[in-house]
């Protein structure tokens, strides 16, 4: 049997969290907020991080923000070839998060700060859904 | 807190860089006798125990001490600012009488040295490890990009952190690298994760370093001349680097110094020596405009224009740093090490007449601040 590639580190979800996971392997961006307030944050939690009350929502965001930092990444993590960019994509939202900047080059000419990018999903097993961007198509 | 209590013993492991022949607890032990010897104490004279990395019950245990008093504040690199705070705030509250503080790390050589596992349910593994960090080069570095769009800054300033760095390290016989470097070499070493090359990147070494503390009033009693802590600040942040407020600007820097500048009483233009935490080249630009040296976006020039370099105005990371002289993974510890010997006046680039130094550290990736603010007289 043909050695099996190295897999990427893989999340497991907790309670607070399981909504996340299960969207995205639905296919969606989950992200919550709150009733008070009114803004959207991320990582989940089941209570506002500005205010305190737990009077919060989950939400489909729509997936789509811009690219807000990175790196590229010369040595490659488990289940990665390099170069690679290791992003931060700002959420129309407003929260930010990690993701990887996939479909386009790695290259800084291609990977241009505040371009508009979208959420790609890509299944990694069977729990395991993870958020990815790429360039958004109407740039 | 106002020069209440000093430092009156400091010392780092007798060797720096490579040290397989030592375990990461006897490179705490190794500093730490250092330390009482340098203060002229023995064991049985320390009565209070603060470390990070290793748990204080097994640098107590070690080292055969029975302290009335113990801090196992663990917040990365920047813990012992932490702990001087806290450690002065302990001796004047009566709680303990003489503190010792140890770092040691076996960075490079590995030899009994814990992980530093990340649970795949932490926030940090849902959230960021799956995107493919391969620890502190991509992950701390990972705000550059947005501050350098911000501020205006080009690669060629970045590397220029490191270019000053290696001045100051050519001065320093126990630095790590000293020979001089360009912008250019810099800007021409192995691609690490861009924008950052190797040049800007802090070494792997091993080592350690120990402090120790007392009342002011018992400090004139120590062979060395005391070093008072004039002031501190600390906070905390985020654990993961993705979710800071500002890309651009620490919070927890913010908040260290500006707590660390009023407990203290001094302004900008009485600080003769700085040392900023620096893992990466783009920490000294965050710590100058965070602890309001400069304005915001105005560091890059300031380094550029030498004034943190030998002969500048505003001497900063006058070891070599990170970059240059040692970084073992916790390296707040030496640069408190450092801005006690410059006011001893026993650095190796001696500040002249240096009598007032602030030192800020960093913990995680702008995860945590420590800030203290030291002086040989009382201010």
């Amino acid at each position: 049997m043909p050695r099996s590639e190295p897999k990427r580190f893989l999340p497991e979800a907790t309670p607070e969290t399981r909504h996340f996971w299960e969207g995205t392997r639905a296919g969606e961006l989950r992200l919550q907020r709150c009733a008070d307030c009114d803004r959207a944050y991320f990582p989940p939690r089941p209570f506002c991080p500005r205010c305190g009350t737990r009077e919060v929502e989950i939400f489909r965001a729509t997936g789509r923000g811009r690219l807000y930092s990175y790196v590229i990444s010369h040595r490659a993590a488990p289940g990665f070839e390099a170069p690679y960019s290791i992003a931060v994509v700002e959420l129309e939202e407003g929260p930010r998060m990690m993701t990887n900047v996939v479909e386009c080059a790695q290259t800084p000419e291609t990977l241009e700060l505040d371009m508009p990018v979208e959420v790609v999903f890509s299944e990694q097993s069977d729990e395991i859904t993870l958020p990815l961007f790429r360039p958004s198509e109407a740039r | 807190m106002s020069c209440d209590v000093a430092i009156v013993g400091a010392a780092e492991t007798t060797e720096l860089g490579r040290i397989p022949e030592m375990s990461q607890i006897q490179l705490h032990a190794d500093a730490a006798l250092n330390a009482i010897a340098d203060a002229g104490l023995s064991i049985s004279d320390i009565d209070g125990v603060a470390t990070a990395g290793e748990q204080t019950t097994a640098i107590a245990h070690y080292l055969g001490i029975q302290p009335n008093w113990v801090d196992g504040t663990s917040v990365g690199g920047c813990s012992f600012m932490l702990h001087v705070r806290h450690a002065a705030a302990a001796i004047e509250a009566g709680l303990c009488e003489t503190v010792l503080i140890t770092h040691g790390e076996s960075g490079r050589s590995q030899v009994g040295r814990g992980g530093f596992p990340r649970a795949r349910s932490s926030l940090a593994g849902q959230f960021e490890m799956p995107y493919g960090p391969l620890g502190p080069p991509t992950l701390f570095t990972l705000p550059v990009m947005r501050y350098m769009k911000e501020c205006g800054v080009s690669e060629e300033q970045l590397a220029m952190v490191a270019v000053v760095q290696r001045e100051w390290a050519a001065q320093n016989p126990r630095a790590s690298y000293r020979d001089p470097i360009s912008v250019e070499n810099v800007l021409d070493s192995k691609m690490i994760a861009y924008p950052f090359r190797k040049l800007m990147c802090c070494l792997v070494t091993d080592g350690g370093g120990a402090l120790i503390l007392t009342s002011a009033e018992r400090a004139k009693d120590f062979p060395t001349r005391p070093v008072y802590v004039a002031g501190s600040g600390e906070s905390v942040e985020t654990p993961m680097v993705s979710q800071m407020d500002d890309f651009t600007s620490s919070r927890a820097f913010r908040m260290a110094g500006e707590r660390a500048f009023a407990s203290s009483g001094i302004r900008h233009d009485d600080v003769d020596h700085l040392m900023v935490y620096d893992a990466f080249a783009h920490l000294p630009l965050y710590g100058l405009e965070d602890l309001g040296f400069v304005e915001r976006g105005e560091a890059a020039d300031f380094v550029w224009e030498r004034n943190t370099a030998p002969g500048g105005r505003l001497p900063m990371n006058t070891n070599g740093g990170g970059l240059s002289y040692m970084h073992s993974g916790m390296y707040g510890m030496y640069a408190l090490q450092e801005s006690v010997r410059q006011l001893r006046g026993t650095a190796p680039a001696q500040v002249k007449d240096a009598r007032i130094s602030f030192c800020l550290g960093v913990g995680g990736m702008f995860g945590a601040s420590g800030a203290v603010v030291l002086s040989n007289e009382v201010i």
